[in-house]
């Protein structure tokens, strides 16, 4: 808004401009010159995922995208089975790999649950008592970065 | 010397000194690193410290003819590490300013015909002998910039109000590390292009970079007008832009001063519309 009233009364910033772009390209930068991270947080997501459906993990791709005024983070995960649901609650851990740490675990649990457990029971990661009912229609998972807040 | 500095206790004898070596450096080329070089170690020097100026840019040698000693140097960098000259051979005396020497590049060699362990090796007998050792980095993120920031420990990034100047330093200071404990110079601000919304402001600029800033150095033209003639601003204390260099030496060297900030001259328009427009871009 303060933009457009700037370009209105010819105070063009191209300096918010260059300010924009720089933010952008060096988020872009840095997650190119950290790969490690990145191994790292694909193996993370993916042991998330794995705890409620059974993914290839070597097909797949994490990828990072400049959209208009966002980096964005592209995940293709394709999904080899999905457990039945009320299958008594044996969500596949993860085999030869690391427990999942706390985090992760908070990111996997589905905010918004239909069947929502007591409060008091807060569920030992990958066994909740119901199978959460889900759309899982597609063989992807995309997940978007949250836009983050665009300083002016 | 050397053997004296191995044995734990140290004999009565004075110590070795030991100066610190300061890298310019900034990633991309003709951000300023060399008139930075040359007026920091001028005002440095005239503070009282012993300072030499390493021009590590191997193959373009160009801190001497920003200093106007270009036609003193008789001996350069690779002479000294390949021992066809010493050192109080090949270190130059600068013309106006006392304790203030050059040590030149070679300029018929390559970058790579540098060996960063000789490099580092030079750059620590400097420290034993002077108060501050600049060393001029070659632009780029190759061996010359290797073998530049060898023998430093700590590291002046040069940057202008630019996406790629920004960008390129960013890299640099990740290059760096946190050993160099980087600091910042915003080179070339044009006050008057920040006013009105057309260039990155030194906000802008550190909002991305986040660096300890040492100072601001204003484009002026005057800083042309001094290197055709081979004569560092900072030797005119009295000119705004001497006195901004004057102002990094010292914070350089410890003291407690605000760091140089040019502003912009104020016309009665711009007055009337910052009254209006209020923040700037």
């Amino acid at each position: 808004m303060i933009d457009f009233l700037k370009r209105l009364f010819g105070q063009a910033g191209s300096s918010a401009t260059a300010k924009e772009r720089l933010r952008l390209v060096l988020m872009t930068d840095h997650l190119e010159l950290a790969p490690d991270m990145i191994d790292a947080m694909k193996r993370d997501l993916v042991d998330v995922i794995s705890r409620y459906v059974e993914v290839d993990r070597d097909k797949i791709e994490v990828n990072f995208e400049q959209q208009d005024k966002a980096l964005a983070m592209l995940a293709n995960i394709p999904i080899l089975s999905v457990n039945r649901p009320n299958g008594n609650g044996t969500a596949k851990k993860p085999e030869a790999a690391p427990p999942p740490e706390p985090v992760a675990a908070a990111v996997a649990t589905p905010a918004a649950e239909p069947a929502a457990a007591p409060p008091t029971s807060a569920p030992e990661a990958g066994a909740p008592p119901t199978r959460p009912r889900r759309r899982r229609r597609k063989s992807q998972a995309i997940a978007s970065s949250a836009k983050p807040a665009t300083a002016h | 010397m050397h053997a004296m500095q191995q044995n734990e206790p140290q004999p009565a004898a004075a110590p070795a000194k030991s100066g610190r070596a300061i890298v310019v450096t900034s990633g991309k080329g003709g951000v300023g690193k060399t008139t930075t070089t040359a007026n920091l170690g001028t005002a440095l020097a005239q503070r009282g410290a012993k300072v030499v100026m390493v021009d590590a840019d191997v193959g373009l040698r160009n801190l001497d003819i920003v200093l106007g000693l270009e036609s003193r140097v008789k001996h350069h960098v690779l002479d000294v590490l390949e021992e066809r000259a010493t050192l109080d051979e090949a270190l130059v005396a600068d013309k106006h300013t006392e304790r203030l020497f050059l040590l030149a590049a070679a300029q018929s060699r390559e970058k790579d015909e540098v060996e960063t362990e000789k490099m580092r090796g030079l750059i620590a007998s400097l420290r034993e002998r002077f108060d501050y050792v600049l060393i001029d980095c070659p632009a780029g993120i190759e061996l010359g910039f290797k073998n530049a920031v060898a023998g430093a420990d700590e590291a002046i990034v040069v940057c202008t109000p630019e996406v790629s100047a920004v960008r390129d330093v960013d890299r640099v200071v990740g290059l760096l590390g946190n050993r160099f404990r980087p600091q910042l110079i915003v080179n070339r601000l044009r006050p008057d292009l920040v006013k009105k919304g057309k260039m990155l402001s030194v906000d802008d600029v550190n909002a991305i970079l986040r660096l300890p800033l040492l100072g601001v150095i204003a484009d002026e033209p005057e800083i042309i007008v001094t290197t055709n003639r081979g004569e560092p601003l900072a030797l005119r204390k009295d000119a705004p832009t001497g006195a901004a260099y004057h102002a990094i030496a010292a914070r350089v060297a410890g003291e407690d001063v605000p760091a140089p900030m040019p502003q912009a001259k104020e016309s009665f328009l711009e007055r009337l519309g910052s009254l209006f427009g209020g923040k700037r871009g």
